[in-house]
């Protein structure tokens, strides 16, 4: 009787969604967790960084030249002209009272007029200057005038320039540009929410009616157990996708905060709706397996604590195999590789994002994480018929 | 008499764990719970297994349930064997024992609907059968009340109807006074009484002697795993009470297993 699956998949939807508690807390809470997290720290950084924006640096100089001058004038410096180089000064630096100490060599714009590398002797004109590593403005400071100083170096002997007009170079598009960064963080990112979301439901379903003493009743009725199991991996299968669905979108809600301004050129709205179904489709394989196989794992444990343990070793795997996306050059199209389970999900998502997935390996991956799951499936119906593992 | 229950040879040994081995303070690594039980009840009879704690009984009850399996020996259940037909034997019985669980969270409305889904009841059939069934044990004003909310009589009154949504003709029922106050004992002991007078087919498992005087037609004693007489009351005790029988048999076996 096909019914039987039905009732225990109804079953568990009435215990899931009738606690209130447990479907806020398992569903809503995820999602509205990242968000608010992820929104308060790009917040915190963007606010960061808008107000160095507006710092003036505080710079002793000794000897200014000419050209110098003129080319600080456009720099948000506040410049302190100083006889001669003096211990004072350099204290002031190291005290964090100001953020810089430059000294020119005497008629510095002469001696490098004067000055050539091909032909000169000696040592080339000097310009010394102090900060304070320890002090982000000095050194942010430090950072801002050695970036001025190469180009006034590169403009004084300037033979070619590279990418000098306006315009330009860079063709990527911003479908690739994100293609590129979803491809890498997105896979990892819902891995890991998918585990989490199956994790918290899978060992209370399983270990749980073990532990207390309901399994058994749903045992002496004349149920067959491949039905019980399929009942349960369907059912969690639902939930921990709405669980792990929650988060995710939490964090695409929140990604364009988290990236700041750089946010513009990257968004979802690149992907199509062919990428959203293959997408679907490769989240739901996965989900499935994710619960057939802590469903599994609970089966043996003797309590939702046993079992909670007993699942972290699936999980260090998962998370490692999440990884995966971030490393190597796009995902493999060799067919072979998406029937590893979870590696292939990974890849599959990693390929989707990029804009690279064949849909031979989708398919793949999806039709054998059936078979994974259908496997797993008998072997926890096997396990409901085991006294020594339900009742022992 | 129709037999409606064939037992043979019967057995049951368990592998002790090391904790439960230090639990019971002992080295033997194996537990013969059920020693070759051979015996018959016929239909329209209420059977009684009595005997001490750890004789057997609920080791017995549980393999006729298919809970767990034989490794020795086989029953047949109206026509099905326990260990080649379980599916068959979970449909024709209703087994009741305080061990079956029911989920806090559910009402016993649900859970009723939901294992009659189970068992295989059409709907018309069981929304009569549970009105008649709540009305019978109290049952109808804490319909929509959660299990976990339940006072422990009335889960067990709750639990006894849930197993028996299916109507079936055996019921297998181990202890089924214990834990209960007088009261809702005799609740019931009547209603196992008045199974009796529909025509099902009881066995009952206990060692109050009281209770088997009360409703058993026949009773067979056991004593570690093993079956000692089985007879009809009268068969059994003779001109004494079942007490004064069953420590007589007593003496004789554990004097001669010691
Ligand atoms: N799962 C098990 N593992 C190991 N030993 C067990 C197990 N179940 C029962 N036993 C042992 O088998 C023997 C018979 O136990 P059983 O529960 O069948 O006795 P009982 O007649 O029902 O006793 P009681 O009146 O105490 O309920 C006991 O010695 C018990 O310790
Ligand atoms: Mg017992």
């Amino acid at each position: 009787m096909r019914n039987n699956i039905l009732a225990i998949i109804k079953k568990e939807f009435v215990r899931f969604f009738g606690d209130k508690r447990m479907a806020l807390t398992t569903i809503l809470l995820p999602g509205l967790m990242i968000y608010v997290m992820y929104s308060i720290l790009g917040e915190g950084m963007m606010g960061r960084m808008s107000a160095d924006e507006d710092y003036v640096y505080h710079v002793s100089v000794v000897n200014m030249p000419q050209s110098m001058e003129t080319m600080m004038e456009n720099m948000p410096v506040q410049i302190e002209n100083v006889s001669e180089k003096n211990e004072g000064e350099m204290a002031k630096v190291a005290d964090k009272e100001t953020d810089l100490f430059l000294v020119y060599q005497e008629d510095f714009d002469g001696a490098v007029a004067s000055y050539d590398s091909e032909t000169s002797q000696g040592a080339a004109p000097q310009i010394e200057m102090y900060y304070n590593s320890t002090k982000p403005e000095s050194s942010e400071g430090y950072q801002m005038m050695i970036a001025a100083f190469d180009s006034y170096e590169s403009m004084l002997a300037n033979k070619f320039d590279v990418n000098g007009r306006e315009g330009t170079y860079d063709l990527a598009s911003d479908k690739d540009e994100t293609g590129m960064f979803f491809s890498m963080m997105l896979p990892m990112l819902l891995m890991i929410f998918l585990f989490s979301g199956c994790m918290g439901i899978a060992p209370e379903a399983i270990a749980g009616e073990k532990e207390r003493g309901t399994i058994a009743t749903l045992l002496v009725t004349p149920m067959k157990r491949s039905h019980l199991a399929l009942g349960k991996i369907i059912s969690l299968g639902v939930i921990g996708l709405l669980s792990g669905l929650s988060s995710f979108i939490g964090t695409m809600l929140s990604l364009p905060k988290m990236m700041g301004g750089e946010s513009g050129s990257i968004g979802v709205d690149v992907y199509g709706a062919g990428d959203y179904v293959m997408l679907l489709f490769v989240i739901l394989a996965t989900v499935l397996i994710m619960v057939a196989a802590l469903s599994v794992i609970s089966a043996y444990a003797k309590s939702v604590k046993e079992a909670s343990t007993a699942i972290l070793p699936l999980m260090v795997i998962v998370m490692v195999i999440a990884f995966s996306s971030m490393l190597g050059d796009g995902a493999p199209t060799q067919w072979y590789w998406y029937l590893l389970p979870f590696y292939n999900s990974v890849q599959c998502m990693n390929g989707i994002f990029a804009f690279a997935a064949l849909p031979v390996n989708i398919v793949i991956t999806v039709v054998s994480n059936l078979v994974y799951v259908m496997i797993l499936a008998a072997g926890l119906a096997k396990m409901f018929d085991s006294e020594k593992i339900m009742y022992l | 008499m129709e037999e409606i229950l064939k037992v043979e040879g019967l057995g049951k040994t368990f592998t002790l764990s090391k904790k439960q081995q230090k639990l019971e303070k002992t080295k033997e690594k194996k537990r013969v719970a059920v020693d070759g039980l051979t015996f018959t009840a016929y239909k329209g009879e209420v059977f009684g297994l009595l005997g001490p704690n750890g004789a057997g009984k609920t080791t017995t009850l549980r393999m006729l349930a298919t809970l767990i399996k034989p490794d020795r020996g086989d029953a047949v259940i109206d026509g099905s064997s326990i260990v080649r037909d379980p599916q068959q034997v979970r449909s024709k019985i209703g087994f009741l024992t305080s061990e079956l669980k029911l989920e806090q969270f559910f009402t016993p409305n649900y859970l009723y609907d939901f294992f009659s889904m189970l068992y295989g009841v059409k709907p018309e059939v069981r929304d009569e059968r549970k009105r008649k069934m709540f009305d019978r044990f109290g049952i109808s004003e804490f319909a929509e009340v959660k299990v976990g909310n339940l006072s422990t009589g009335m889960k067990q009154k709750v639990s006894l109807v849930i197993s028996l949504v299916h109507d079936p003709q055996i019921i297998i029922f181990d202890e089924p006074t214990n834990g209960l106050d007088v009261i809702t004992a005799k609740v019931v002991t009547d209603f196992l009484q008045e199974l009796k007078k529909d025509g099902k087919s009881i066995i009952v498992s206990t060692h109050i002697f009281n209770l088997i005087e009360k409703i058993c037609d026949r009773v067979g004693i056991i004593i570690q795993g093993k079956m000692i007489v089985c007879d009809d009351l009268k068969g059994v005790t003779g001109e004494k009470t079942l007490e004064e029988r069953f420590f007589e048999i007593y003496e004789e076996t554990a004097g001669e297993a010691v």
